[in-house]
């Protein structure tokens, strides 16, 4: 493309923003709105996908070894419980780690356990992690049958209970981003059906004096692009303050939440709000003028 | 060149606006083309400029046949042709010296390119003082010598006007008559629509008839009808 000729277009292209000024107003108005939501909701989920990866690291599963192995029999289970699908990674508790174990875990209580000297009252055991908790029941049930195993206590409830929240925050997450991505590409789309209805007689003429369709159609183009890109990085800003705001409430609230930092998001932010606001400016456009111009 | 041969135009409601028509227009002529009302007079213009489609028939004007013309060459077509209409579609909110280079611009001409044709062509027309005036604040004639400015700004071959005196008294009438005179005598191609007698009949040109559809006379001098 010519300098010239982007010159032209670009100053065509603002000149027509300012010409329906309302109407771009509003645009961008329902784009920034759309990418917040979009934007926050996304940030949440985020944030809740971290919290359950830190919660699918704390669930793990205790299987007790059968008390009439020898130590040495005991130890050699764990890697038949390695072998198993989904394992990610076994850790051997022997009956006196156990034990001090629940010494710390009880503190002052420990007394409880004064009457069990012997620590042969508890169990070799393994903890295991898996590497999907969606898969724990039937991991669970797979560990059970490896010889030697005599027992397995997984906390499934909180597995379930875990899982349901992720899904549902992924879930209205992508609906809401495709209906207010639709939405968007509508109100860009009469934005710019608006300008070229407002300068129907000039594209007469520039057709009649032989502009290709190109030519005519780049401004509106960058109309759209603008459109986009300005509401893009003004949702940007706004949601750096929302987050940064929220994130503060929500930790003074809630201690054990621990929101990320919004500069450690920024970027993968920055070029999502910029990359919706330029996919939704220039597909708006594109799809309103392919049709204006088709006579 | 423009050339028809065996044309027919039925537009999509069914009606027939051209029932075979077969003319030949050389490079350099001037043409009036005259007929009543609903004669079709503006469903050749419209088929010269590539709006409309043939039916029937085979269409060449400048080189580019319009049966066979495919949607992305069209442009080209059309900078061969400069086209004035009755009722001068000017963009209002432009000068008259913008009317102008806008026709220029868009077809991707350099802004020194423009600075230095439009100047020429507005006094060519008559208009160099009234080069930054808005279209609202001309007369008619004045704004019919802006749109023919605007036809004549990229130089094109053969310069089409439909009823280009519809709108405006005798007088002026023949002013503007008088110019196309003028540019057809620098070279250019004229194809005139007219139904007023008394305009052709000032005029020793060609006058090519056209009624319901059809060429009913063919020759120079006078309106026969
Ligand atoms: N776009 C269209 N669709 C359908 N019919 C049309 C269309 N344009 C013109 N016609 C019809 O075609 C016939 C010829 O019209 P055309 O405009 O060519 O006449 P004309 O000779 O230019 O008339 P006038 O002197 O009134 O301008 C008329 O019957 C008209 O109603
Ligand atoms: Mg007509």
């Amino acid at each position: 493309m010519r300098g010239h000729n982007l010159a032209y277009f670009l100053r065509e292209g603002i000149k027509s923003i300012f010409l329906h000024g309302f109407m771009s107003f509003a645009a961008i108005c329902i784009i920034v709105a759309c990418l917040l939501i979009i934007g926050s909701f996304s940030l949440i989920s985020y944030n809740v996908s971290l919290a359950i990866d830190n919660a699918e690291q704390q669930n793990e599963i205790v299987a007790f070894v059968d008390d009439t192995l020898s130590d040495e029999e005991a130890k050699d289970i764990e890697n038949s419980i390695r072998a198993v699908p989904n394992v990610q990674d076994v850790i051997f508790v022997s009956r006196d780690q156990a034990f001090e174990e629940y010494s710390t875990e009880l503190g002052e209580d420990s007394f409880l356990l004064d009457g069990l000297e012997d620590e042969s009252v508890l169990r070799h055991r393994y903890r295991i992690f898996l590497n999907d908790i969606e898969l724990m029941q039937e991991t669970a049930d797979n560990i059970e049958n490896v010889p030697g195993i005599d027992k397995v206590n997984a906390s499934l409830e909180i597995s379930e209970g875990i899982i349901s929240v992720r899904n549902v925050v992924r879930i209205v997450s992508y609906i809401l981003a495709v209906i207010l991505f639709c939405i968007s590409v509508f109100i860009i789309s009469n934005t710019v059906k608006l300008a070229t209805f407002n300068r129907r007689e000039e594209i007469a003429i520039m057709k009649m004096v032989g502009a290709t369709n190109a030519f005519i159609r780049w401004p509106f183009i960058i109309e759209g692009f603008l459109l986009g890109v300005v509401g893009g990085a003004i949702a940007f800003f706004c949601q750096w303050g929302i987050y940064d705001y929220a994130a503060v409430k929500v930790h003074e609230y809630m201690q054990i939440l621990n929101p990320v930092e919004f500069t450690d998001v920024y970027i993968p932010v920055l070029a999502i709000f910029l990359g919706a606001g330029f996919l939704v400016g220039v597909f708006g456009s594109v799809v309103t003028i392919r049709k204006f111009l088709k006579v | 060149m423009v050339r028809f041969s065996g044309v027919f135009k039925t537009y999509d409601n069914g009606v027939k606006a051209i029932k075979g028509i077969d003319m030949r227009i050389e490079d350099g002529e001037f043409v009036f083309l005259v007929g009543p009302s609903g004669s079709g007079k503006s469903t050749i213009v419209k088929l010269i400029t590539s709006e409309e489609r043939p039916t029937d028939g085979k269409i060449v004007v400048n080189g580019f046949n319009i049966g066979k013309l495919r949607s992305r060459t069209i442009p080209r077509l059309r900078r061969t042709l400069g086209v004035i209409f009755q009722d001068f579609r000017l963009i209002e909110n432009k000068t008259v010296y913008e009317n102008v280079a806008f026709a220029m611009r868009v077809i991707g001409a350099h802004p020194r390119q423009i600075a230095d044709r439009v100047p020429k062509v507005l006094m060519l027309v008559g208009l160099s003082d009234k080069a930054h005036a808005l279209p609202q604040e001309l007369s008619g004639g004045e704004q019919q010598r802006v749109a023919i400015a605007r036809a004549l700004i990229n130089n094109p071959r053969t310069i089409i006007a439909d009823e280009p005196t519809g709108n405006l008294d005798p007088a002026r009438s023949q002013e503007i008559m008088k110019l196309l005179e003028r540019i057809n005598s620098l070279g250019t191609t004229v194809i005139a629509v007219t139904h007023e007698r008394g305009i052709v009949d000032s005029f020793e040109k060609r006058v090519i008839a056209i009624d319901d559809g059809k060429i009913v006379s063919d020759k120079t001098g006078g309106y026969i009808q």
